[in-house]
């Protein structure tokens, strides 16, 4: 019988490990499904162990001899300078023991996840170790070593030739997977992020449309700094709709990075569990409606693991699995054994405290900016 | 940064007996707005814009337009004599040359020949290239008395985190004389440790970032 979803998780997936000071933390993962089992909503029948991708698939995308080159990377076998050429060794993504098989495995997933809705065996699969949409075609950056994101879209376009729309909710603008299809208008890029003016990687203005036959199917929100829930979503989900039914797309891959939050110490956005509630639901509402359900779920970016992100992805694991996202307290079990590691309160309840958010300055001058902006993206679909 | 650096070389130029008619095909076959007129010794003796061939051009509200007049030697529209730069000239001076003379196209002249063009539009692409907004990075704004050795002092800051600066801007800081904004690109997404590390010694950051953690 075809499920409604799955889950695609190993303990592997904690191998993607730069350091111990390093801001990406895969145990996020593991907090995330430990969160949504205790809560009963996730049972082991609904976890598919992800596969490791082989170079062919990962050359979909990345070039021969940067995959080479991480692999001598993982194996301590790359010189220092040859590194920093293709962004190994940075501070940002610093080079680690077999990061070659740990990034593979998280590409694997991706692609575990689109055969598992493209073969019929669910409606949606979450992979929540992927989504690193900074990958470029020949190098690391912004804590990204392969781009699965990029890669699992090739692998639609060329193993089942749909055409694919690519929604990037990580407060940073997903330029790897934007460049890697601006000439292509079978894929359709939609990422909203804090503008790049002050924030890392610095694109993802609203200009960027595309080139050649991809002109008019790339689409960016760069919204202010210090944005809150009402005019996130406001821009979110009008701009969204718009893109959808304008690009008419086959198979919805989303990346769900949970950095927009206002805990979220990378970023300068400011928004509560609020918009991660709004944002699986608006993706499984429109997948129903355009895509006959067809919706892959990605991570991606979040670096409050305790406060932010186990609640952030496990809301998109309720939506695909109940239709509905989780109220009230978190269970015990979880508080209970999570408690001690973490550095500071973990919440209480699924839902954010609204008096724990007070109203930014310069909040209409913000709200007003992101209205232009929205007016801004969508001239070019609305004639 | 030199005029040499950022010309183009492949000039398309015209002699002084074509017609309006050939320069009219150029500027749309090419997408160029500017076309240099050079003599047998590839001296620059005018210049045509596209506003210049449109003007002679017959107006698109006749219903029979003469085309004779596209037949005219584009000598007899060209604007004479031209402003021209040198390829060793910097770069930011002849930004102030397109500023102070309301135009979009200089063609540069060595030993009086035509080596080169440099447009409006060149000259943009440059200046965005200098701030380093192309390249993957953080942004940080700091703000400095006006004062031997803060650039120093700041850039140590960065380089104790072994982070590699993409772009360094300097600006006045309003109209207060006694302070300048450096302006940084950092090649990195977790900027984080350099700002507390730059609010530790004493410095004041702009927008986002005069806003300490957490956030509100």
């Amino acid at each position: 019988m075809k499920k409604k979803a799955v889950f695609i998780y190993a303990d592997a997936y904690l191998s993607y490990h730069f350091n111990e000071e390093h801001p990406f933390n895969q145990k996020r993962v593991l907090l995330t499904k430990e969160l949504l089992e205790f809560s009963n909503s996730l049972s082991e029948e609904d976890i598919i162990p992800p596969r490791l991708a082989s170079e062919e698939e990962i050359a979909l995308f990345h070039d021969e001899d940067y995959i080479e080159a991480v692999k001598r990377a993982g194996e301590g076998k790359l010189s220092i300078e040859k590194g920093l050429q293709f962004g190994l060794g940075t501070d940002d993504t610093p080079i680690f023991p077999n990061m070659h098989e740990a990034s593979s495995m998280i590409v694997g997933g991706s692609l575990t996840a689109v055969d598992a809705v493209l073969t019929g065996k669910a409606d949606h699969a979450l992979n929540l170790g992927g989504g690193l949409h900074h990958g470029f075609k020949r190098k690391a950056s912004g804590f990204c070593i392969y781009n699965d994101g990029a890669i699992a879209i090739k692998y639609i376009r060329e193993k089942y030739n749909l055409k694919v729309l690519y929604v990037d909710t990580d407060a940073h603008h997903g330029d790897g997977v934007q460049w890697a299809f601006y000439d292509d208008p079978n894929v359709c890029t939609f990422s909203i992020h804090e503008t790049g003016r002050y924030l890392f990687p610095g694109t993802g203005y609203v200009n960027e449309r595309g080139m050649r036959s991809g002109y008019g199917y790339s689409f960016n929100l760069p919204i202010d700094a210090f944005t809150q829930d009402d005019s996130f979503l406001e821009l979110y989900e009008t701009a969204l709709r718009e893109i959808v039914h304008y690009f008419q797309p086959d198979v919805i891959v989303s990346q769900n990075g949970a950095d927009a939050h206002m805990f979220d110490p990378l970023t300068h956005l400011c928004g509560s569990m609020k918009i991660y509630e709004r944002i699986p639901e608006l993706a499984h509402e429109l997948a129903h409606e355009y895509c006959d359900g067809r919706w892959i779920g990605l991570g991606g970016g979040g670096y409050d693991i305790w406060r932010v992100v186990p609640r952030a992805w496990g809301q998109i694991w309720n939506v695909m699995k109940t239709d509905t996202v989780a109220v009230g307290p978190l269970p015990k079990q979880f508080l209970e054994k999570w408690q001690n590691e973490a550095p500071s309160a973990l919440p209480a309840e699924w839902q954010d405290n609204e008096a724990d958010f007070p109203v930014i300055p310069r909040k209409a001058d913000i709200e007003e900016k992101n209205r232009i902006l929205l007016q801004q993206l969508l001239n070019i679909i609305q004639i | 940064m030199l005029v040499e650096e950022i010309m183009k070389t492949d000039c398309i130029t015209l002699p002084p007996n074509a017609t309006i008619k050939e320069a009219l095909h150029l500027l749309q076959e090419h997408r160029i707005r500017h076309i240099p007129i050079v003599d047998d010794h590839y001296r620059v003796i005018g210049i045509v814009s596209d506003r210049d061939v449109r003007d002679a051009s017959p107006s698109i509200l006749l219903k029979e337009p003469n085309e004779d007049d596209l037949l005219n030697e584009i000598h007899t529209i060209m604007s004479s004599p031209v402003l021209t730069v040198h390829p060793l000239d910097f770069v930011e001076e002849i930004a102030k040359v397109f500023y102070e003379n309301e135009i979009a196209c200089l063609p540069v002249v060595q030993h009086d020949r035509l080596v080169g063009i440099v447009t409006e539009k060149d000259m943009l692409y440059t200046l965005i290239q200098l701030t380093g907004t192309h390249v993957q990075s953080s942004l940080i704004e700091v703000k400095v008395p006006d004062i031997p050795g803060e650039l120093p002092k700041v850039t140590s800051i960065i380089s104790k985190r072994n982070l590699n600066i993409v772009s360094v801007l300097i600006y006045p800081y309003k109209d207060n004389p006694n302070y300048k904004i450096i302006v940084l690109r950092i090649r990195t997404m977790n900027p984080t440790p350099v700002i507390q590390d730059l609010r530790q010694a004493g410095y004041k950051l702009l927008w986002p970032n005069n806003i300490p953690e957490p956030k509100i």
